[in-house]
């Protein structure tokens, strides 16, 4: 299905004379499959955390709704939350009030065009797809502002201020480290940073070298507070702010706030994913050894090894999602000042220094031992970066596509 | 489909411009300017300028927020205060915006726009509807990058053979927008092989240099004036 729509506007050309109706009809197509990643993983998170949060403070959590463990406890709260009165005060501005939860989950959702499930399935693949989903992801905090400050309320307003310096401090460092792998892949584009980690999990860039392993956790560390994740959710902070920008909402505008931050949880996840751990490659070198040479012996191995690489992905970022939640409830909320403290005087000169130390590492390496890697010269651990598995044939436009084939993929040899 | 979407964009932002205008509240007026600036990048991205578009989100959609919250904390001292403007000012505004459209309107309509599509043609830089695939869209980072660095592919000087040098990667990436087969990046040297290569970019001095001296600027100026801000606070300390 995937598969039919990142080619489904080659292949309704084919048929049809009209020059619009193929890209229109693959643009909802693609819409729709992405709404559903956007939609679902965020429904499943939210039951998630309550089901983990509930186990890590010796409670049960949701038990009864849709038979066994409360599965269908988000459709539950979603139509409850439906049914609620939008409430909106006399004293907020009405429509940036109104506007504002629009902003954040449509800034969520395009983050989500840019991020490839697999290699190919993406909807926008795009050369600069880390700098561009970045740049989009850090547009829903302008939400989060609007809300705030519409409100009318005082308490909204201070979240708004909080999560606006908060953010514009936490950019540094995300930036920073998120070009780290950049630097080691050569390439923004996210399909190609998750290509290059093929092989063994040695390959992956967290394993890269010293410097990127620490970068790992000052990204995930920076991403959780740009997603106001507590420890870092000083926006809401329920403690001394009611409920921060959320003060006002209620209702189906609410429920957009969290079905993007929910979202946005996911979002960050896989491009941690990507950047870091090896995206949709399974980090065993035969197995990805096998499914290459499956993707490039028939199309229909190609779809197969795409879902599986898929399932990987989101099984890596699931797993990372339930990291942020356990996090969330462990560890206990810092001061706002502490925040910019943890950030401007300790996470950007850590961020500035591993960008160094990544970019001179491999020419100390070079210098001293004669290679780029510490690794043992021979044997299947090997392999540096570059010289990878093959990578599954990516499916040409049909005006290309015998250009391509001709040309097996051999095992890649991007050398140093 | 493509004029279809240049319309809504093109609205959005002349509407978003017109709305900052019109707006008395300055958290509206800032919205605005995001709606308007973003449909801005939006048709960017639309003419394949994928680089400039989402520099365009990040740094002028993103700084907004920042204008945001300078104009709310800096500027206003109650939540709603509107700016209000008076006839004087609305005169001389709009004199000024009247005598700027005139400029831009008569530079749109003397600018040669089909000698320019001849030129960009030469240049292999048009992008044809059908061209689109699937691992790279835009592809013009590399571009800029090497451009940065002084080598651009975008100039291509026939006949040298450059092939031999297949341990730049940047070297392929390079050609492949010069619309040769696209392969998936991460074949580089193995598509190399089966690609002749009859041209090679020119190569200049960059823009680094350049780039380096303004950027070294902007630094001067944000730490001049977070320098002079604390000065003045100091001195009231003082007295």
């Amino acid at each position: 299905m995937l598969l039919a729509a990142s080619s489904i506007a080659d292949m309704l050309s084919t048929q049809t004379t009209s020059g619009w109706l193929p890209v229109f009809v693959a643009a909802v197509v693609h819409v729709a499959l992405v709404g559903a990643f956007f939609g679902l993983p965020a429904g499943i998170f939210i039951w998630a955390e309550r089901k983990i949060s509930g186990r890590i403070q010796d409670r049960l959590g949701p038990t009864r709704v849709g038979g066994r463990f409360g599965w269908l406890q988000s459709l539950a709260d979603g139509v409850k939350l439906l049914q609620k009165e939008d409430l909106i005060p006399a004293q907020a501005d009405a429509f940036l009030f109104r506007v504002s939860p629009y902003i954040v989950v449509v800034a969520a959702f395009m983050a989500f065009m840019f991020l490839p499930f697999s290699s190919g399935l993406v909807a926008v693949a795009m050369d600069i797809g880390l700098f561009v989903a970045l740049a989009v992801l850090s547009l829903e905090v302008l939400g989060v502002v609007l809300a705030g400050y519409s409100s009318g309320s005082k308490w909204s307003l201070f979240g708004g201020m909080r999560e606006a310096a908060q953010m514009v401090s936490y950019e540094v460092p995300l930036g920073l480290t998120a070009v780290i792998p950049v630097v080691l892949a050569g390439s923004m584009n996210l399909t190609d940073i998750g290509n290059m980690q093929a092989g063994w999990a040695s390959n992956w860039f967290i394993f890269h070298d010293p410097f990127s392993f620490l970068a790992f956790f000052v990204f995930f560390t920076a991403t959780l507070a740009s997603n106001k994740r507590a420890p870092f959710d000083l926006a809401e902070a329920e403690s001394e702010l009611v409920a921060g920008f959320l003060t006002e909402y209620s209702g189906f505008r609410w429920s957009l706030f969290f079905l993007a931050e929910y979202a946005a949880m996911f979002f960050v996840s896989g491009l941690a994913t990507i950047l870091f751990l090896g995206g949709w490659w399974t980090g065993f070198a035969p197995l990805d050894n096998w499914l290459a040479s499956l993707a490039s012996s028939c199309w229909q191995g190609d779809y197969i090894v795409r879902v599986i690489g898929m399932k990987v992905f989101l099984t890596k970022s699931a797993i990372l999602v339930c990291v942020q939640i356990w996090i969330r409830w462990t560890l206990p909320r810092l001061r706002i000042d502490q925040v910019m403290t943890t950030c401007l005087k300790y996470l950007v000169p850590i961020a500035c220094f591993l960008f160094i130390g990544v970019v001179v590492y491999p020419l100390v390496l070079l210098t001293v031992l004669g290679r780029t890697t510490l690794l043992p010269g021979t044997g299947p651990f090997a392999e540096p970066i570059g010289e990878r598995v093959p990578v599954p044939v990516v499916r040409q436009p049909i005006e290309t596509a015998s250009a391509v084939v001709d040309g097996p993929a051999a095992v890649t040899t991007e050398e140093h | 489909m493509e004029n279809l979407l240049f319309l809504i964009y093109a609205i959005a932002a002349c509407g978003g411009a017109v709305g900052v205008a019109l707006s008395q509240n300055v958290v509206r007026m800032a919205f605005w300017l995001v709606i308007s600036l973003a449909s801005v990048s939006g048709l960017f991205f639309m003419l394949g300028a994928d680089f400039v578009g989402a520099t365009q989100l990040l740094i002028y959609v993103g700084g907004t927020v920042v204008l945001l919250i300078f104009g709310v904390m800096l500027t206003t001292t109650g939540p709603y205060l509107a700016i209000k403007t008076n006839p004087a000012e609305m005169i001389q505004a709009s004199v000024v915006g009247v005598a700027f459209l005139g400029v831009v309107l008569s530079t749109v309509t003397a600018v040669d726009w089909s000698g320019n599509r001849a030129t960009l043609e030469h240049a292999g830089l048009v992008s044809r509807p059908g061209s689109y695939y699937q691992q790279g869209e835009g592809n013009t980072s590399r571009q800029i990058g090497t451009a940065l660095l002084g080598v651009r592919f975008d100039q291509m000087e026939q006949g040298a053979a450059a092939s031999d040098e297949a341990a730049h990667g940047h070297h392929h990436d390079g050609h492949t927008h010069a619309d040769h087969a696209h392969g998936n990046h991460a074949h580089g040297a193995a598509d190399h092989h089966h690609e002749t290569i009859s041209a090679s970019p020119r190569v200049g001095s960059g823009y680094l240099l350049p780039f380096e001296i303004v950027s070294v600027h902007l630094l001067v100026v944000l730490i001049g004036a977070s320098y002079l801000a604390r000065a003045k606070r100091r001195v009231e300390q003082a007295a």
